[in-house]
């Protein structure tokens, strides 16, 4: 009965991220693992979200000086790049290379933790594997992929400045000026870092939740990866929808 | 916990543990005495492991009861975790965290239980390990250490809150005769300078028996033997006598129809 396997399946989520909430306690051990995993999962992912970032700013300015340039505008380029870049394209993509980096990570580590007993023997020590293992890497993920979207628009507009700039021949200072007037503080800007942490904390949550629940096996691992990048990537899709209408 | 001294560290009376909907263990009585060391002996998959995660509160028993130190192994969490504070645990896998180094790997339960500070927590660290011959290897990751002393510094981790119950699930599993022999040796010494109480599950028959008080041997999902290691030696039930010489053909059945029929 796949309906209610489903409805099982997304309980037993539920339950597992009031676990996660609950087990969120403000201690030594929980900061310095905070920082270990702020490490392993943001400053790692630099490098991809660097270059990722510089390509998207790069194809979204030709894209739009190809369109606007049609209609005698081309010098309004840096409001496409700015509203596309904050409004939809940063937290989504950044989102997304985050689930490919860390998430895969995230739910491979979680997933060896479980076929090689350590997650047996931290409940074993009395000491709540959620605490020890997922908190840490949720509250990594909730607060490194808002960071991780400011580094992407940072590389995409600076990229963008100097295509538009250098290379399509437009002024520097209207470049500046229309993306300042076009992008809104509250509405673009903020709205793009909400996103970005809760893209992050879905990202995590479902990484840790396939990787928490794999099969003890090499083969459960490797299944678990998988699914994290999958259900993960959909559910940010999803939402971003979601909070597209909502905002 | 009842801190009688004529309460036995565990008791399971009547068990019956299930997993889904199946029987592995039946009609279970134990008594293991304190300061004892008993070798609870079996073939793979007679339910030594499901014994294991009764007595840990893994596994609810379907009937009967199991209490360890004269308390009824508790099903609320909170209840659960206070009484794993005073069972050591040794994983067949050993469960040492790969990010952590063997040190940090036998202060984990120390930092995490108790408020001590660091320099006492280190102290008693490098006493833990040296206890188990690894004082120089506190800094070595697992992955840089053999079976045998990941082996150790498992236990010396299982016993940095010394925890007055042991429980050791397959100990020599993937060591070689000499890492073995030093395992049994550790576990015997431990057991009677630190006033433990320790259960070993394991099929190793041969290795165990001489530092074991106590033997009781589990076949077609119920204890089919207990009592004195001499006892065993000189047992005549046909079902003793196969695993003991290890026999293929015999009252206990080796295919798959055992785990489905226990």
């Amino acid at each position: 009965m796949p309906l209610v396997t489903s409805i099982r399946s997304l309980g037993r989520a539920g339950l597992f991220t009031l676990s996660v909430l609950r087990a969120s306690k403000p201690t030594v051990d929980f900061f310095s693992e905070l920082v270990r995993e702020i490490y392993k999962v943001g400053a790692r992912s630099l490098p991809i979200i660097a270059v990722g970032g510089a390509f998207v700013g790069l194809s979204v300015t030709l894209l739009g000086y190809r369109a606007l340039e049609t209609y005698g505008a081309a010098n309004q380029i840096s409001a496409l790049v700015g509203l596309g870049l904050y409004r939809e394209l940063a937290p989504v993509l950044t989102a997304l290379l985050f689930i490919g980096r860390a998430g895969s990570s995230i739910a491979a580590e979680l997933g060896l933790m479980r076929a090689t007993d350590q997650i047996t023997a931290l409940g074993l020590m009395a000491i709540d594997p959620v605490a020890k293992a997922v908190a840490p890497r949720f509250w990594a993920a909730v607060l490194t992929v808002p960071l991780l979207v400011g580094f992407f628009c940072s590389l995409a507009i600076t990229a963008s400045y100097f295509e538009a700039v250098h290379i399509i021949g437009i002024d520097g200072g209207t470049f500046w000026q229309v993306l300042k007037d076009s992008v809104d503080f509250k509405q673009d800007f903020l709205f793009a870092f909400v996103k970005a942490a809760v893209f992050g904390g879905t990202a995590a949550l479902v990484a840790a939740y396939v990787g928490y629940h794999a099969e003890p096996t090499i083969e459960g691992t490797s299944v678990a990866t998988t699914r994290a990048v999958v259900n993960a990537s959909l559910l940010v899709l999803m939402f971003n929808f979601v909070l597209s209408a909502m905002w | 916990m009842t801190d009688s001294a004529s309460t036995p560290a565990v008791r399971l009376s009547g068990a019956r543990l299930d997993r889904g909907n199946r029987t592995i263990l039946r009609d279970i009585d134990l008594l293991v005495p304190r300061g004892s060391v008993t070798a609870v002996l079996g073939p793979s998959g007679s339910g030594k492991s499901t014994l294991l995660s009764a007595l840990t509160g893994e596994l609810t028993p379907a009937s009967g009861t199991v209490e360890v130190f004269g308390q009824p192994v508790p099903q609320r969490q909170r209840e659960l975790l206070e009484l794993r504070k005073s069972i050591g645990v040794l994983l067949q896998g050993n469960g040492l965290l790969t990010d952590l180094t063997a040190a940090e790997n036998v202060a984990l339960p120390l930092r995490t239980h108790t408020r001590l500070p660091t320099p006492v927590i280190d102290r008693l660290v490098a006493m833990k390990l040296h206890a188990v011959g690894l004082r120089a290897a506190g800094g070595l990751y697992p992955r840089e250490l053999s079976g045998g002393m990941a082996r150790r510094v498992a236990l010396a981790r299982a016993l940095a809150l010394d925890p007055p119950l042991m429980i050791y699930d397959e100990p020599l599993t993937g060591l070689d005769p000499i890492a073995s022999g030093v395992i049994m040796s550790l576990i015997s010494r431990l057991n009677d300078s630190l006033g433990l109480t320790s259960i070993i599950v394991t099929h190793h028959v041969q290795e165990t028996l001489p530092v074991a008080d106590r033997c009781v041997v589990i076949a077609n999902g119920q204890i089919v033997f207990s009592g004195t290691p001499d006892e065993l030696q000189a047992a005549t039930d046909p079902l003793v006598q196969q695993f003991l010489r290890g026999e293929p053909d015999g009252p206990i059945r080796f295919d798959a129809v055992v785990r489905e029929a226990a």
